[in-house]
This record gives C-alpha cells, structure tokens and sequence, in this order.
C-alpha cells in the first residue's frame, strides 16, 4: 500500500558487507532515546554446515514495513497503521497496549515501550521527512545499508535490488516485507 | 470527531486480513495528527571532539540538548570515522551517564585491595598524593614512581612524569598486546607500524588475516576499508581456530591447530617460492638473505605441515595460490593483539617476510607511506624545575624500562610489575600511578599481580568508572570523561595527515577533574607546577595551534583539519622506501643472528593441552573495548556477558556431561591446569570452533563490586591466565598457554 506521497520506502541490507558489529543497534537506540531493554533493530547470525564446512549470513534486522503487514490488520484499535512511503507505524495515544500485533508478527519486531504502548522501527521517518537517512543506515561503519524509495527506479535501493540477488526473512508469512537482505 | 474504545475496536475487527482496507482506515485515523514524534536527539547544538572508548579516536559529533549529550554520530570530515561510528563510539553517552562513575576523590580506609574508601576533597587527595610521591622520591629516587597508562588523556601523566624524572612508563598496549609484531616488523623493514597500522586494506585484492578477527575486533576504519574490499572481490584468506565473522567472508577459511601458525607461514612460503609467485623484481631490489630464505623453506611443504597443522596440502596449497596471485595487492594484515605463545616475534617476522616476498611494502593494497600533521610542541620556558637528585646516583642501565629484552622497542608494562618485586630488577619500584588501564584484567598471573602491588609504598588510580584496579589503590582520582575535557591534539600518521581537538560537550559531572587539571594541580603541590606554565588546557591548545599557524575556530568548528595530501605508494608515485640501515627488508636477520636468536622463522611445537583439558582463546567483541565497556548501559544491552565457545562435536563428549550433554545457555565453570575456577559463564555450543580450544571474549567476570552491572557477569580469560610464556626477544607476555576443563556450574570443584 503506497500511501499519499506515491512513495515506498524500504531498506537493503548487504549481508556480505555487514559485520554484525550492532552500530547500527547502538545509533537506533540514541537516535531515538530508546529505553533500556527496547530495541528496534538487531543482528542475526545465522550459520549452516557442521565444522569445518561452515557458511554463515549476517543480518542487521528491523521491521520489514511488510506491504502486506498482519500487524495493522491484527491491530484492534487502529494504532498500528501504514504511513506516508508505506512505513509501518504505531500511534501510542491509540495503542493499548493489547500485543495483538506482537502476536501477528512473524519478525518479533516489536515490543512493549515502559510507557504502555508498543514500540518498534520507524524507518527514523523525523528524519526521511528532514531528508536524512535513517539512523541505522547514516551510522554503519561498512555501510551494509541502503534506505529509499523503491517506487522510484533510480534510487539507490532500486539500483541495488536490480543488480543483487536478494532474499526477504519468511517469504512464506506472505508478508511482503519492504526490507531486503542482498546475498 | 468523538469515538469510544468499542468502535476502535469495531473498526480493527473490520479491516482484519485486508492490508488496503486497513491503508484506508490509517489514512482516516491519521486525522488525529502525526504519530512520529521527533525524539529531539539532535538537539540544540553540535560540538566535535574525537571519541576514547577505545584507542582509534575517531571523529565525533555530540549532539546536545538541554546540557545533556543526547547521541554521537561519526564526523565526515574526519578522516578514521568518515562519519560513522563503532558501536562503542556511538554509545559513549552510556559512559559519561554510567550511574556508577566515581563521583568525588577517595582515600584507602582500609587495608590494600579491600576497597573500603573514604571520600575527601580534591584539595586533600591531591595533597595526599603529592606528599606519598615525594616520600617515595626522597627514600628511593624518583625513578622508584612508575607510571601505567593508556588514552589520550594519559599525555599530560608523561609530561608529570619527564618533570618528574622517572623513565619507568610503561602501557600493557605494548608488551601484552601488539609488542611483537612492532619488533619483528622494526627488524624485518626497520620501523615498527604504531597505531592506526599504515595498511591499506580498501585497495587490497587478497587480505590475510592471521589469528585477527577484524569485524569482530572493530577497528573502525579498518572495518570501513574491509568492507569496500570485499564488494570490490577481495579475497579474504583467514587463519582462525575460530570460524570468524571474517572467516565467513573468506575465500579460504583454515581452522588452524592453536599454535602452529609458523609451520602454516613456513608451507605458505614453500608454495610462494617454489612456484615463483613472489616478486622477484621487489624482492630483488628490496630484501636481503632471499637464498637463505628459499633454503629455509624448501623442505616446509604443505604435506609437511599437514600434521602439525590440522590443514589439508590441497588448502595451503590453494591459499598460498591466492595469497601469492594477488601480489603486490596482497596484504598480510600485521595483527595487533598478538601475544600468544612466547614466540610471538617470529611468527610476527615469518609474516613480514611473507609480506615482503609479495612486494606488497610500499605498494597500493599493502603496507603504505603514512604522514602526521606537523605540529609545535607548547613553547616550556627555560631552567625548568626536577626534584633533587637521590643521595646515591642510579646506574645507567635502567632494567625497569626495558626489562633487559635487546629488542623491546618501548617500556613493558609487565617489566614494571616485575620490578616492583624485590630483587628483579637494579631497583625496585616503589610507587604506581595508573592512569587509565585497568592492571586487573590486562596483565596475565593475577596471584602475582595481587602479590606486587602489596609491595608498593603508594598506588594512585586516576579513572572514571571503579575499576578493579582503583579498588586496589590508595588514593583515587575521578576524572572526567572524555566528552567533558579537553585532551591534546590528536595526529597520528595517516594516509591523509590531519589534527583533530578533543574539547568538552558538557560540564563534567559530580565533582570529576579534567586530567589535565589533575595533573597541573599535582605538580604544583610537588614543586614541578613550573611544567604546566598555562592557565588551562585550553590556552595550552590555542597556543599549540597559533603556534602551527591554524585557524583555532574552524578546528573548533569542525573538530579536525586535514593537511596537504601526500603520496602513499609506488603506485601514487613514491618510491618504495624501507628505514633500515641498508635499505633492504631483513628476509634474513643478521641482528637476530647476532642476538642469538632464529635469524629465520623456526616452528617450535608448543606445548600440548593435558588430557581432557582445552586451550584457553580469547578475543574480542565489536560492542566492548577490553573490560572497560562492560558496565555502560548502551554496550551491554546487546552483548551484556560472554560465552563460552565449546565445539558441538565435543560437547556431545565431554566429560562429566555424560548424563545431560552440554547445551547453549547452560552455565559451566571452567577450570585451568593450577586449579583455578572461572566465574560461572554461559556456555555457547557452536560448530564454529575446533575441539581442541575453547574461546571467550575478554573483559568480563568483573571483580569490582562498585561496577554495579558488570559485576558477576560472565567470565574473566585474565583470572585464568595464570600463565605466561615470554617471548625472549622482546617480552611480550604469551598468554595462550592456559589449559581448562570444563565443569558444570554448581558442582563442588
């Protein structure tokens, strides 16, 4: 669902470049004054193989601000809606706090914020609006991530996505997600 | 328009399992104004200053609202962060908040290492302090103070230290860290390679790591340059026990058998030379002792280091092809934390002539030219003030400093420790400063390190947290963070020269000092204040860079200045130059020769683990710098204890674990060949590891109580590191000669 700007945001994650060194964890957390215990991204390092045959992918994960997303859908109150560029957003004044959509989600994105409401990634859209990148993205020190508008082919995340094999976590929830990991 | 919780929930059921119905409803809802509230992290205002939660200092932009940090991001401009930060650097505000930080100076109360303290004014710690110093100098000369330090922030201690007139300052940076390989690069291409490692790893189209585990030691613009080498297609060859985050990127991982890695080098080099993939032209021009190299190595094949290795002919074989292939692009990155098995410098040099039988001195993607940023020193005025000479003159021969190592190129940490026990050294030491390293967890043999500081007069802590080791001082001193001082100048060489300004983001909280402040106060109080002749450091900063002719408020401004570009390699059109006395890269090593030692690299077996016991490895994770992160909020959210790496395969057999197989999450103590018990730690069941080792982030199982969220978390590599090997050519202690077994926490010993 692209929303009243006529863009789709969404993010490319470069398992080859990335570390796993959580900067991008870090940034997220004081970007947005995030309290202890909450995150609203992670690593994943997920490994194949028994010793010595060993492969291993390293994932910087947040939401995936699916297209098809069974958080809003779960959601009773209509906290939980899909924003300008498709981004996935929680209101905290409509939010009671019910989990619904934690429930729903197949990613374990979100969490329950001290102040009652659930809490989870953003897409740092205080700052999209302002023209920045996200946090995360801003931070990484191998700069594994790439954030823009895949409804606009030029945009760098387009341009990756056409020249990279990519894969998206649980295709089979059928979610749609709108975060990309380049393989 | 008014709506009560049931036809919320009216609504929600209604646009269930349809994502568009629900894109209408978000739009109608999106009525009640916007939900993204701005965090107001960026703040009112943004000062640069360069970042010490670790050694690198990168560039840093704090971001301040309402006198209170509110995030640091990277510093575009400057050029070791390109304006991204390390997880550490990003979470320092975790440091300057720690709620655990020493507020006000302490007194000792009680005896030595019990950590019953008394809080006093500056004015009477400082007077404390001074008055034990002096004592320590008029008994014994004021070479019985030694100095311990690391950061930034230590330059003014050394300053406190040349007025003094102590030579005895020594950093664990050295001889329990990167000393050998400063050694045997200092023999082989006559200069050691210092910190940041002049390599250029972004141009690079092999990179070989030997026993480094970049990405997950995160050297931050190491990392940056890593990755631009991979998307470029650089192969990565990794040596590692251990299957790296590295590892995982590499075209050729070899789980190497703990230390064999020479015989590993002495095969690779077989291969190199007998199938001429060296630069004959380079090593023609550049290196001495080539034919008594090829001879050395013409029997090490890879069938021969086959057995001592662990790694198949085929693997060397092919490695050695891709390492040698990409020459002179091909990088045998130096390491830096390499003390690991007491003949650490001559794995060091096997892997500096491998280096320069690749050409790849001076050349694009190898070891490149680097150039500081020329600067002033502060104009001291003449006819400065020492303390009076000791009655008896000192010999010349000064065995503290460097421990009697003929090539030890700095002061060993351990050298210092060693004479603080009566009758190691021409003198004893009688006093310790330590400024910012925390001696607990650096130094190998703890016993021994407990037993030494019992025989000081005096041990003055200057930090920020309380550390283990300020609990074992008599005086302490809280500093302020580095986001609430200023430093001096930073400019270290670089591919681009630049100077950078540590200078203060917020007033320094509860009553912690500026080092600088300390320092100068002190040396007042002991008669040296003539040493320290500015009113601050900020006047002392102002007149370093009028003094250089720079422009004071764009450094201020911007927080670094770059200088004139300079040419780095061949490539860039600078001749390949080596500091030696002949100019030539020692492939053989007539000093060595000359010394007594190996003039070339020879595998020597080390010592076999007892039966069913695991050598003991250790290393780093991104999130933490040795134990100094652990207690800061932000770090220890993600990574907030360490594991125990355990083989899957052995885990299935280990013993005592019969009944119920060892698993992930399963709390284990661990236990070296003296008998001494780790902490309980969690262990971590991997096939990401040989079974012959076992493997641990250091800089947990913290002992000091006062660190209220490290303590107990954990497991301490140092504890068990009750023994050391020490490399005979430089000192460097080798600590990866500690054994454990494994028990299940719990269970009587």
């Amino acid at each position: 669902m692209t929303a009243s700007n006529g863009k789709r945001y969404g993010m490319a994650v470069d398992t080859n470049r990335c570390v796993g060194c959580s900067a991008c964890v870090i940034a997220c957390k004081t970007e947005n004054a995030l309290p202890e215990g909450g995150f609203r991204d992670w690593v994943v390092q997920e490994t194949w193989g028994a010793f010595p045959e060993l492969a291993m992918q390293i994932r910087s994960e947040r939401c995936n601000h699916c297209s098809n997303a069974p958080c809003v859908s779960a959601c009773p109150t209509g906290a939980s809606h899909v924003a300008e560029g498709g981004v996935v957003l929680v209101n905290a004044a409509k939010c009671t706090g019910c989990k619904a959509c934690i429930a729903s989600c197949p990613y374990g994105a979100r969490w329950v914020h001290p102040d009652g409401h659930v809490d989870k990634c953003t897409f740092c859209l205080h700052r999209v609006r302002a023209g920045q990148d996200p946090a995360c993205v801003s931070n990484c020190p191998t700069r594994a991530l790439a954030f823009g508008d895949l409804a606009d082919p030029g945009s760098r995340v387009s341009l990756l996505l056409r020249q990279r094999r990519h894969e998206v976590v649980k295709p089979e929830a059928g979610t749609n997600p709108n975060v990309f990991f380049l393989v | 328009m008014p709506l009560t919780r049931r036809s919320f929930i009216q609504i929600g059921a209604a646009t269930a399992g349809a994502a568009a119905a629900s894109g209408l409803a978000t739009r109608w809802w999106g009525l009640d104004g916007d939900p993204v509230a701005d965090p107001g992290t960026e703040g009112e205002r943004v000062v640069p200053t360069y970042c010490e939660l670790c050694f690198w200092g990168c560039g840093q932009l704090a971001h301040v609202r309402g006198g209170r940090v509110t995030k640091l991001v990277g510093n575009p401009a400057h050029p070791l962060s390109n304006g991204r930060l390390c997880p550490r650097g990003a979470g320092a505000t975790g440091l300057l908040y720690d709620p655990d930080r020493l507020r006000r100076p302490l007194v000792r109360r009680a005896r030595r290492g019990e950590d019953v303290f008394e809080e006093v004014s500056w004015d009477a710690a400082l007077n404390e302090t001074g008055e034990h110093l002096l004592e320590v100098a008029r008994r014994h000369g004021p070479e019985a103070v030694a100095l311990f330090t690391h950061g930034s922030g230590g330059a003014w201690w050394k300053t406190f230290m040349k007025a003094w007139g102590s030579p005895n300052v020594g950093a664990p940076s050295y001889a329990q860290c990167r000393g050998p390989r400063e050694a045997a690069f200092t023999v082989t291409f006559g200069s050691p390679l210092g910190s940041p490692e002049p390599i250029d790893i972004a141009n690079a189209r092999c990179i070989t790591l030997v026993g480094s585990h970049l990405g997950e030691n995160m050297h931050n613009t190491q990392v940056q340059e890593l990755a631009e080498a991979v998307e470029r297609g650089a192969a990565l060859v990794v040596v590692d026990p251990r299957f790296s985050v590295a590892a995982s990127k590499a075209k050729h991982w070899l789980p190497v058998k703990p230390g064999t890695d020479i015989a590993l080098l002495l095969a690779w080099m077989n291969v190199i030379v007998q199938e001429k993939l060296y630069d004959a032209e380079f090593v023609a021009a550049h290196t001495v002792g080539f034919a008594e190299l090829a001879a050395h190595v013409a029997d090490r094949t890879p069938e021969w280091a086959h057995p001592i290795t662990g790694l198949h002919p085929d693997l060397i074989r092919a490695s050695a092809r891709t390492i040698g292939g990409a020459r002179p692009a091909s990088l045998v990155h130096p390491g830096r934390h390499t003390v690991w098995y007491g003949d650490d410098t001559q794995r060091l040099r096997a892997m500096a002539i491998l280096a320069a039988l690749l050409g790849s001195w001076g050349r694009r993607g190898g070891y490149v030219a680097t150039t500081k940023f020329p600067l002033a020193p502060y104009p001291l005025p003449d006819g400065l003030p020492h303390l009076p000479a000791p009655a008896a003159p000192r010999p010349k021969a000064d065995l503290p400093k460097a421990g009697g190592y003929p090539l030890a190129t700095e002061v060993l940490a351990s050298g210092l420790c060693d004479a603080t026990r009566p009758g190691h050294a021409l003198y004893d030491l009688k006093a310790w400063i330590v400024y910012g390293c925390n001696l607990v967890q650096a130094m190998p043999d703890r016993k021994q390190l407990v037993e030494t500081l019992q025989n000081l007069e005096f041990v003055v802590a200057v930090d920020v947290l309380p550390s283990e080791i300020a609990g074992w001082a008599d005086v302490v001193l809280p500093e302020a963070t580095y986001l609430e001082r200023h430093d001096d100048l930073s400019a270290p060489a670089w591919k681009r020269p630049f100077v950078a300004i540590r200078q203060p983001v917020v007033e320094p909280l509860h009553d912690s000092r500026p080092g600088w402040w300390i320092v100068k106060e002190l040396a007042g109080k002991v008669g040296l204040g003539a040493w320290f002749p500015w009113k601050d450091a900020d006047e002392y900063l102002r007149t370093r860079a009028q003094k250089q002719g720079l422009d004071w408020a764009r450094l201020t401004a911007d927080g670094v200045i770059l200088g004139a570009p300079a040419p780095t390699c061949e490539e860039e059109g600078l001749p390949v130059s080596i500091p030696t006395e002949d100019g030539k890269a020692h492939l053989r090593s007539a000093e060595l020769a000359a010394l007594g030692f190996d003039p070339l690299p020879v595998y020597v077996p080390q010592e076999e683990p007892p039966q069913g016991m695991l050598r003991l490895l250790s290393g780093r994770a991104p999130t933490h710098t040795f134990g100094r992160t652990v207690n800061n909020r932000l770090l220890s959210e993600p990574f907030p204890e360490n594991e125990v790496w355990v083989n899957a395969d052995l885990a299935r057999s280990l013993p005592g674990f019969e009944e119920h197989p060892l698993a992930s999450g399963d709390r284990v103590v661990l236990v070296n060949q003296d008998g001494i018990r780790s902490t309980p730690v969690r262990a971590r069941v991997t096939e990401r590891i040989r079974g012959d080792c076992v493997f641990m982030v250091h800089g947990f199982g913290q002992t000091a109580r006062k660190l209220r969220r490290a303590y107990g978390k954990g497991a301490s590599d140092s504890a068990l590191t009750s023994r050391y090997k020490v490399d005979p050519i430089m000192g460097g202690t080798g600590m990866n000669v500690n054994f454990v077994r494994i028990e299940r926490a719990g269970e009587a010993a």
